[in-house]
């Protein structure tokens, strides 16, 4: 949901409550948000070893329905819908002819007919005029977004939490899947789906409710150790977890293959927008590639900075930071194809320096099973 | 908050003056801006400094921020304890986590900073807006 300030940023109706619990805001995609309460390192420390909230109402939500909702979502999607069953989720993307996405989402099957897809904060109107463009197959499109608050509850200690306050039979719930189901005596869709790289949950449901939610989970875990997290916390778990984040290592000129998503593009489901691209590109190869790195001397790679190798400027890193849980500064960056090897060396361009960096095996960090 | 004996900039950094020396570091209200400070890039000694130039580079888990000198002169010594303690810089950034001590060149530029209670007035301003 969006209230409007006088003039600038949406602010989620949690709002009041973050600035009243000492959160320090900060802009992000149109949005006024939480970037961090108690500090970065230590929500992000939290969420690894006991469990972090996070309001992600700036998050985007569209509804597909009608008989035409999934011969449409097939044709502009890259992963393969019809594989869905009842309530069950699944990472894709929107995609443009030319094989990049228009955005990253996740498409949730309620039933048949009935899909709503959750998309980036500051991409929603862009995708759902996109949407509509392409809505040639005649699905029924509606941006439910102010509909929705979003609160994610993630981390180890997540389940033990959420199984206080809900009815819901949480172990049945397998990742990527969801349910309807009460949370805190609210009505709403209950996914075990999360940005973190840890166990967790995303619940949504009806704004008004919004500050209930938040106080009531976070009284269920106090015991847990459960504490607020910012959206600083909610990036660098996310690159620690490797997955991309659109506007760094996804964009319009930046294709699926080329940030390692080739396992969403199921190329043999049948025809749909940017497949041609992709297939053409996995003949010809990629023109760059994603991969993830490790500073290997003093230096913290930031967003934006050069790639260099041989004395030759390659590429870019896409997103860098220090890593709380694995004490290493570590990022992303796109290289040449035949550059990308891990235990290759890269130097990062530093305030006028360079800086040895190794390349790593993705993802950086995998959570104890 | 902000000790009287100081001198502040615009950019959030203090100056204690003692006779020809000078000791520099970054406010608690710029520590607070960055959170989480995990590395600082700081000169040599024998370096020179010069008003209102950068000098050096504090970092948090988020941000990168440049350090401008409130003088010019030479750099004296440097707090080494940073490089091991960045975090220093958010627990005691007006006392232990002094960045550089200066041979002020030009004692005159001082005056031209601010006293603990424009700065305060300043802040103030700064998180009204």
């Amino acid at each position: 949901m969006a209230t409007l300030a006088e003039s600038g940023p949406k602010r989620t109706a949690l709002y009041s409550v973050h600035k009243a619990a000492g959160a320090r805001m900060t802009e992000f995609g149109g949005w006024e948000m939480p970037i961090e309460y108690t500090g970065i390192t230590q929500e992000h420390l939290a969420v690894r070893t006991r469990a972090g909230l996070f309001d992600v109402s700036h998050m985007g939500e569209i509804t597909v329905r009608g008989p035409k909702a999934l011969a449409f979502l097939q044709s502009i999607t890259c992963n393969d819908v019809s594989r869905l069953s009842d309530h069950q989720a699944q990472y894709s993307a929107l995609m443009y002819s030319e094989g990049s996405a228009v955005d990253d989402c996740v498409v949730h099957r309620m039933g048949e007919n009935d899909y709503f897809i959750c998309v980036n904060a500051a991409n929603t109107n862009k995708d759902f005029a996109w949407l509509v463009e392409h809505n040639s197959a005649g699905a029924e499109l509606e941006n439910v977004s102010r509909q929705y608050s979003q609160l994610a509850l993630q981390g180890p200690r997540a389940t033990a939490i959420l199984t206080k306050v809900t009815d819901a039979d949480l172990a049945s719930i397998r990742t990527y899947w969801f349910t309807p189901a009460r949370c805190c005596g609210v009505e709403g869709i209950l996914a075990r789906t999360g940005y973190t790289g840890e166990d967790g949950f995303e619940f949504y449901f009806s704004p008004e409710h919004s500050v209930h939610v938040w106080s009531t989970l976070l009284e269920a875990g106090k015991d847990e150790g459960l504490q607020p997290a910012g959206l600083g916390a909610r990036n660098t778990l996310r690159l620690e977890a490797g997955y991309a984040l659109y506007g760094h290592e996804l964009d319009e000129n930046t294709t699926l293959l080329e940030a390692n998503l080739g396992w969403i593009c199921k190329l043999d489901k049948g025809e749909f927008l940017g497949r041609e691209a992709l297939l053409q590109q996995r003949e010809e190869g990629v023109r760059k590639k994603l991969v993830g790195f490790e500073m290997a001397e003093p230096g913290i790679a930031r967003d934006g900075y050069p790639v260099w190798i041989g004395g030759e400027k390659v590429g870019q890193v896409t997103s860098g930071s220090p890593a709380p849980f694995l004490k290493k500064n570590i990022g992303l960056a796109f290289v040449p194809p035949e550059a990308a090897q891990p235990g290759y060396e890269i130097m990062i361009e530093i305030r006028q320096r360079q800086a040895r960096a190794r390349q790593v095996i993705l993802p950086f960090y995998r959570r104890p099973k | 908050m902000y000790p009287e004996e100081f001198q502040y900039t615009k950019d959030h950094e203090w100056i204690r003056v003692d006779g020809d020396t000078g000791t520099i570091g970054i406010t608690d209200h710029a520590q607070k801006e960055l959170g989480d400070i995990v590395y600082v890039e700081l000169p040599k000694s024998g370096d020179a400094v010069t008003a209102a130039e950068t000098f050096g580079t504090v970092e948090s888990v988020k941000a990168v921020s440049e350090i401008y000198s409130p003088v010019t002169g030479e750099v004296t010594a440097v707090n080494n304890k940073l490089q091991e303690h960045p975090e220093l810089l958010n627990s005691d950034p007006h006392a232990g986590a002094w960045l550089i001590r200066v041979h002020l060149s030009e004692p005159q530029e001082v005056e031209k900073l601010m006293s603990s209670e424009q700065y305060e007035a300043y802040i103030r301003e700064a998180e009204s807006q």
